[in-house]
């Protein structure tokens, strides 16, 4: 059977330093992959080369089968890749609704024609942008709709922004999410409530998700599988189980115990 | 710019296109040009003249554009050095630069029609007056553009990299116009200078002959010279110099070391003021004329320059100048007058711009390098 | 210091500190004097006060050059009083020490003036300063003695300092019935020339023979003007605007169709009604008006810095001017057709959008300053390809392209003679400009414009081709441009390569950015102050005494501008929104409405439905 993402080894220097090395990662569809490492062990880098925004130096990225090498961003995100941001990145000054319309750009195709004799089509297209931007909006309860859906997303608190985040790249009508940190910075009843949604993402919504995550709780409760990077490798990858109690994955976090440097 | 290996849109094969095109008309033009030089009655040449023979330029001739276009360009590599060096800096491009320049010669020809008008712009007296007045337009463009920074640039610190460019725009507007409203609006010319300097000399090896030029000309590339090594020694090996690298590289982190970031911000602006004072001066001393408008066209030839040399790179706005100087100068009888082009030196403006163009398609982080902060790369 | 940053509904009343007369910042205060003083010897010896002098405001009383003299120490008084309001600091008592740091400034800057006086009479600098003159002196003097000149300046800009910096003493209402009643009788004196094209009656009413309000005329304006806005004029206006603002949904769209239809009524109208300085003055803000309509899309919406714009100006100008006129350069074949100005209007169009694609190509993924620059240098190799002797014999080089017929409609024809004629047409095209506008703006096209303004890369990671939107964005620019292009050679009635200097691209970006970017009605409004007040490139405006001084205030302009408010005069919510980031999240705070982490998520459900009743 053939992955839905496949990832062949792929290499990328960045002046000398190799952010990943020979790496090798798949995903099948409807999987939820956890991956986790310590700090700078490539995995932003690693969504960065997935979604386009980097180019590799040498490896595969083979997406439903198609290579991914080459294309840019917005190409890959038509082809059915969204991803989040770690430090959250949104349309800061357009409104919270206006943040998920926009996204729905490469899967909506009308032009100045359209705009201008406001056709048929074009009104159409509008409202279905619009239905589809609350709808994704909605799933995160109240918070981001009703009045909230005109205010400019800059007013929302943290928590709120990581959720719109995660809205904006739904909202790309993708088939694989990539969620970078989707709890940093949450407490504990923000991060379960999470928790809970990434798994319906799967669940109602159909997406394939691999996420990025320090927060193990969340690693654990959610994930099919859990991948470890370090160093830009692949340290280790099984369930949760395996992989903490791994002793390189152990060591790559704490360090050697003293006893063993003999 | 693009990544290697980005997809292939229709914009790419455009723009590859539009590559080839400009690079192998450079390569017809020189290739023409060459064989005109050979034989002048060439079937192409014979083409392009219209039936007519070529003229052939002659070796003076050749070594008279090389002349001016080095001289010419050594002035665009001063003016560029303050537009690299605040680019370096502070990530905009200071459009108000060229009227720095402007002010220079300006304050040159004030100077030194109030020394001609005593008397002392001739003879032995006339280098003392010269010095002081390089002195002072200097000064005067210094203080310009240290003035322009705190009250126009300062307090955009932070902002949006357009912002300032756009006040720069303001700026440069306001100068011009200053100028004009102060001194009306007319060309003002220099007086005659001494004789021993206009005069051409001959640079020879022995009795081999190698290259006649005008003593202005020889005194522009060494002034040029001179002011460049020490702007050299200035940034390289003096401590201001040294923090000057540092705030270019990354201010919150020279700011955290304890350098006096807007001190340097301010020398920063000084030294390329200071440069291309003196690179007015020079263009005084050189084209004996100046309008409130000499400052516009080599502004934004020696920004060019900064491109093709480099941005943020030294060195690099100094060969970028020359390049741009010499191209100038030999372009429009090598290059487009082979190719059949009529009035050719009207055109001569036009090829700064189609450089610029052809650097950014080509190479744009310039010959040599960028040097910029981390936050102002792309 | 922006309106958004002192709310007095959230401020609390805190203690107003009371300070001594003397208790200001010396040092400060002598600094501003200075500015003052250098300021005010720049402005005479840049030629204003003898320049402008002949032109009377109050007869006998105040010229225009006095005026220009008159107004910066009243100006850096006001200013000096200006103190940021911090949230929850205490400010200080309004009172005599602002009145004498105001005097105090005014007095350091008379002085320079006094300086001068000297200097004129001991100096003979006209040699590099041209302005250095006797008639300088003598209205220094005020055509008294030069003792009197020497003590009548520090004293007079101490009064004007106090009297600038007394504006804050006073309270609200009285500060602003004294300001409005300056700018009244300022309006109706400087105006006078458009005032009496219209309503010529108040010729011989109010205006004296020499030019300018007589006494009498003027202190009558200023009682009625103090008076109105005293008790209660204001008071309609600002009740109207607040309940336009408070409207929603359908009130709100027949309020605004009514504004946009009385206002279409009015400029169908005006032009009918006045005489032909007016007509052609409308004219001119319309060829500019399409201009800066279509590099609002440019640097409004998309963000790209065009320096070029006028090159597409120019193309439109030339390709209608070739395919119109007789005259064009005897290089082009017999075949080639010569059409009617609808028709060429058409093939300028295609051939604008060409030249868009073309030059928009290879800039479109520069840095946004290098764009600028090599915008820039297209603008100029067009220029100078129209202006060179090889492609003389298609364009006439520097001969240029005359004899361009008018545009002829069949019902009406469209020429430089008849300015009205032109307004229309303009106006035409003006109301197509602005519906391109106004639909872009509110498509998926002009929601892809804001987000590659907001953050180019995620922008694109969220699925938007940047590039194409971009050189979306460059094209339609292009092709308003060349509107304005067909439009100006059907006026002119010849084409010269010296219109198009990038000269004209400034003044369309001043234009912009004065009146407020991104923003149609704020493009509308710079287009109308500016062009209208202080004149095109070429043009002169309303104010045609300051032609000289035009360029150079445009200049000011926009550094002042982009120093103290970016976002235009007419802001565009948003982009002000932007641009003053900090100042808004801090009173979106303290109004409360900032979202907090600690809300009812209600039931989290896939759909709208599950949320709030």
């Amino acid at each position: 059977m053939s992955h839905m993402l496949e990832i062949n080894d792929l290499s990328v220097t960045f002046g000398g330093l190799h952010a990943l090395k020979d790496l090798n990662f798949h995903v099948d569809e409807g999987e939820i992959v956890g991956v986790i490492g310590p700090n700078g062990a490539g995995k932003t880098t690693f969504f960065n080369m997935i979604s386009g925004m980097v180019t590799p130096s040498s490896g595969e990225i083979l997406f439903e089968g198609e290579s991914m090498i080459g294309l840019d961003p917005n190409q890959v995100t038509q082809r059915g890749i969204s991803r989040t941001f770690q430090n959250v990145r949104l349309f800061a000054n357009m409104t919270i609704l206006e943040n998920v319309m926009v996204a729905q750009h490469c899967r909506t195709k009308q032009g100045v024609f359209g705009s201008l004799f406001n056709t048929g089509a074009f009104r159409k297209e509008e409202q279905e942008i619009r239905e589809h931007g609350e709808k994704v909006l909605g799933f995160f309860g109240s918070r981001l709709i009703g009045y909230r859906l005109d205010q400019p997303a800059s007013v929302l608190s943290y928590a709120n922004r990581r959720r719109l985040e995660i809205a904006r790249a739904m909202a790309t009508k993708p088939r694989l999410l990539l969620l970078d940190e989707p709890v940093a910075g949450m407490n504990p009843k923000e991060s379960a409530e999470l928790t809970e949604l990434i798994g319906r993402l799967r669940s109602e919504w159909g997406f394939t998700i691999v996420m990025i995550e320090h927060d193990m709780n969340v690693v654990r409760d959610v994930s099919d599988r859990v991948v470890c990077l370090d160093h830009g490798e692949t340290l280790a990858q099984g369930s949760f189980e395996e992989v903490s109690s791994d002793p390189d994955v152990i060591e790559a976090y704490l360090g050697r115990p003293l006893e063993k440097q003999s | 710019m693009r990544a290697k290996g980005a997809g292939r849109t229709n914009i790419d094969r455009f723009l590859t296109l539009l590559r080839v095109v400009l690079l192998g008309l450079i390569l017809v033009g020189v290739l023409a040009f060459i064989w005109q030089q050979i034989d002048p009655g060439n079937p192409f040449a014979k083409w392009t003249h219209e039936g007519e023979e070529a003229r052939r330029l002659s070796g003076a001739q050749f070594k008279g554009l090389v002349v001016s276009g080095l001289s010419q360009g050594a002035m665009y590599g001063l003016i560029a050095l303050g537009y690299s060096m605040v680019y370096g800096v502070l990530g905009f491009i200071n459009f108000a630069h060229g009227e720095v320049f402007m002010v220079g010669a300006f304050t040159g020809f004030i100077m030194a029609n109030k020394f001609d008008e005593a008397g002392w712009w001739d003879g032995a007296i006339f280098i003392p007056a010269v010095i002081i007045t390089v002195v002072v337009c200097t000064l005067v463009a210094t203080l310009t553009a240290v003035i322009t920074e705190r009250v126009a640039y300062r307090p955009l610190r932070g902002s949006p990299r357009l912002i300032p460019l756009i006040t720069s725009i303001g700026v440069s507007f306001f100068i011009q116009n200053a100028v004009i409203l102060l001194f009306g609006p007319g060309a003002k010319s220099y007086p005659r200078n001494p004789d021993w300097l206009q005069d051409q000399r001959t640079l020879g090896i022995g009795n081999f002959e190698i290259v006649t030029l005008k003593g202005t000309q020889i005194l522009v590339i060494l002034v040029a010279a001179i002011s460049m090594f020490g702007l050299w020694w200035f940034v390289e090996r003096t401590k201001t110099g040294k923090a000057m690298r540092a705030v270019a590289e990354d201010k919150e982190i020279a700011s955290l070391m304890g350098i006096n970031v807007n001190k340097t911000i301010v020398t920063t602006f000084a030294v390329g003021g200071a440069m291309a004072g003196i690179a007015g001066i020079l263009w005084g001393l050189l084209f004996r004329s100046v309008i409130a408008t000499t400052g516009f066209l080599p502004g934004i030839k020696a920004f060019t320059a900064a491109v093709v040399g480099g941005v943020g790179n030294l060195g690099g706005a100094m060969v970028g100048g020359i390049s741009l100087g010499s191209a100038e100068s030999l372009a429009p009888l090598t290059l487009l007058e082979p190719l059949g082009i009529s009035g050719v030196t009207q055109l001569k403006d036009a090829v700064a711009f189609v450089l610029l163009i052809l650097v950014l398609l080509i190479k744009p982080t310039g010959l040599f390098g960028e040097r910029l902060s981390s936050d102002d790369r792309a | 210091m922006t309106a958004i940053a002192s709310n007095p509904d959230v401020t609390p009343e805190l203690e107003h500190v009371k300070k001594g007369a003397f208790d200001f910042d010396i040092k400060a205060a002598t600094k501003s004097g200075h500015i003052l003083g250098l300021a005010l010897i720049f402005v005479c010896l840049a030629g204003m006060p003898v320049g402008l002098n002949d032109r009377m405001l109050i007869t006998p009383v105040l010229s225009l050059g006095y005026l220009s003299l008159l107004w910066l120490p009243l100006l850096l008084g006001w200013l000096s009083g200006n103190e940021k309001v911090l949230e929850g600091m205490a400010t200080t008592k309004r009172g005599g020490r602002d009145i004498v740091r105001g005097a105090l400034i005014g007095l350091i800057g008379g002085l320079g003036l006094s300086l001068l006086i000297m200097l004129l009479d001991w100096f003979d600098l006209r040699d590099p300063l041209v302005n250095w003159s006797p008639q300088l002196a003598e209205l220094l003097h005020f055509d008294r003695s030069y003792a009197f000149g020497w003590f009548a300046w520090p004293i007079l800009c101490a009064t004007l300092g106090a009297l600038g910096a007394g504006l804050h003493v006073v309270g609200p209402k009285l500060r602003k019935a004294l300001v409005s009643t300056l700018l009244t009788v300022l309006t109706f004196a400087v105006f006078e020339t458009f005032i009496v094209d219209i309503f010529d009656f108040l010729d011989d009413l109010i205006y004296d023979k020499q030019g300018g309000l007589t006494v009498i005329s003027a202190i009558i304006i200023a009682a009625v003007s103090f008076a109105l806005s005293l008790f209660g004029g204001g008071r309609a206006i600002s009740g109207a605007r607040a309940s336009y603002r408070a409207a929603t949904g359908s009130a709100k769209t027949t309020q605004t169709a009514t504004l946009i239809f009385v206002s279409a009524l009015a400029l169908i109208i005006i032009p009918m009604v006045t005489g032909k300085i007016t007509q052609e003055l409308l004219a001119n803000i319309g060829i500019f008006l399409l201009l800066a309509l279509g590099l609002n899309i440019v640097v409004g919406l998309a963000g790209i810095l065009d320096l070029g714009y006028v090159a597409f100006f120019a193309v439109g100008g030339y390709t209608t001017a070739v395919l119109t006129s007789p005259n064009r350069g005897p290089a082009w074949p017999e075949w080639f057709p010569t059409l009617p100005w609808w028709g060429a209007l058409i093939v300028t169009v295609i051939v604008c959008a060409l030249v868009g694609l073309f030059i928009g190509a290879p800039v479109i993924r520069m840095r946004g300053d290098y764009l600028a620059i090599v915008t820039l240098g297209f603008g100029e190799i067009i220029r100078i390809l129209f202006l060179s002797d090889w492609l003389g014999g298609y364009f006439n080089a520097a001969q240029g392209i005359t004899n361009v017929p008018a545009a002829d409609f069949g019902f009406a024809q469209v020429k430089g003679t008849d300015p009205r004629s032109v307004f229309y047409l303009v106006l035409v095209f003006a109301a197509i400009s602005i519906y391109v506008s106004w639909r872009l703006e509110r498509s998926r096209l002009g929601r892809s414009w804001m987000a590659i303004r907001e953050d180019e890369s995620v922008a694109e990671a969220m699925g938007i081709n940047t590039v194409n939107m971009k050189l979306m964005a460059f094209v339609v620019g292009a092709v308003l441009a060349s509107f304005s292009g067909a439009i100006f050679a059907a006026k002119v009635g010849s084409i010269f390569p010296t219109s198009f200097l990038i000269l004209v691209s400034v003044i369309i970006l001043v234009v912009v950015i004065v009146g407020g970017m991104g923003n149609i009605l704020g493009v509308i409004v710079g287009a109308a102050v500016l062009i209208g007040v202080l004149g095109g490139p070429k043009q002169p405006g309303l104010l045609a005494e300051f032609s000289e001084y035009k360029l150079l205030i445009y200049g000011a302009l926009l550094v002042v501008m982009m120093l103290q408010r970016p976002e235009g005069l007419v802001p565009n919510v948003r982009r002000s929104r932007e641009l003053h980031q900090d100042e808004f999240l801090q009173d979106a705070w303290l109004k409360g409405e900032v979202d907090t982490d600690d809300d009812d998520p209600g039931v989290v459900g896939d759909g709208p439905e599950g949320a709030l009743a």
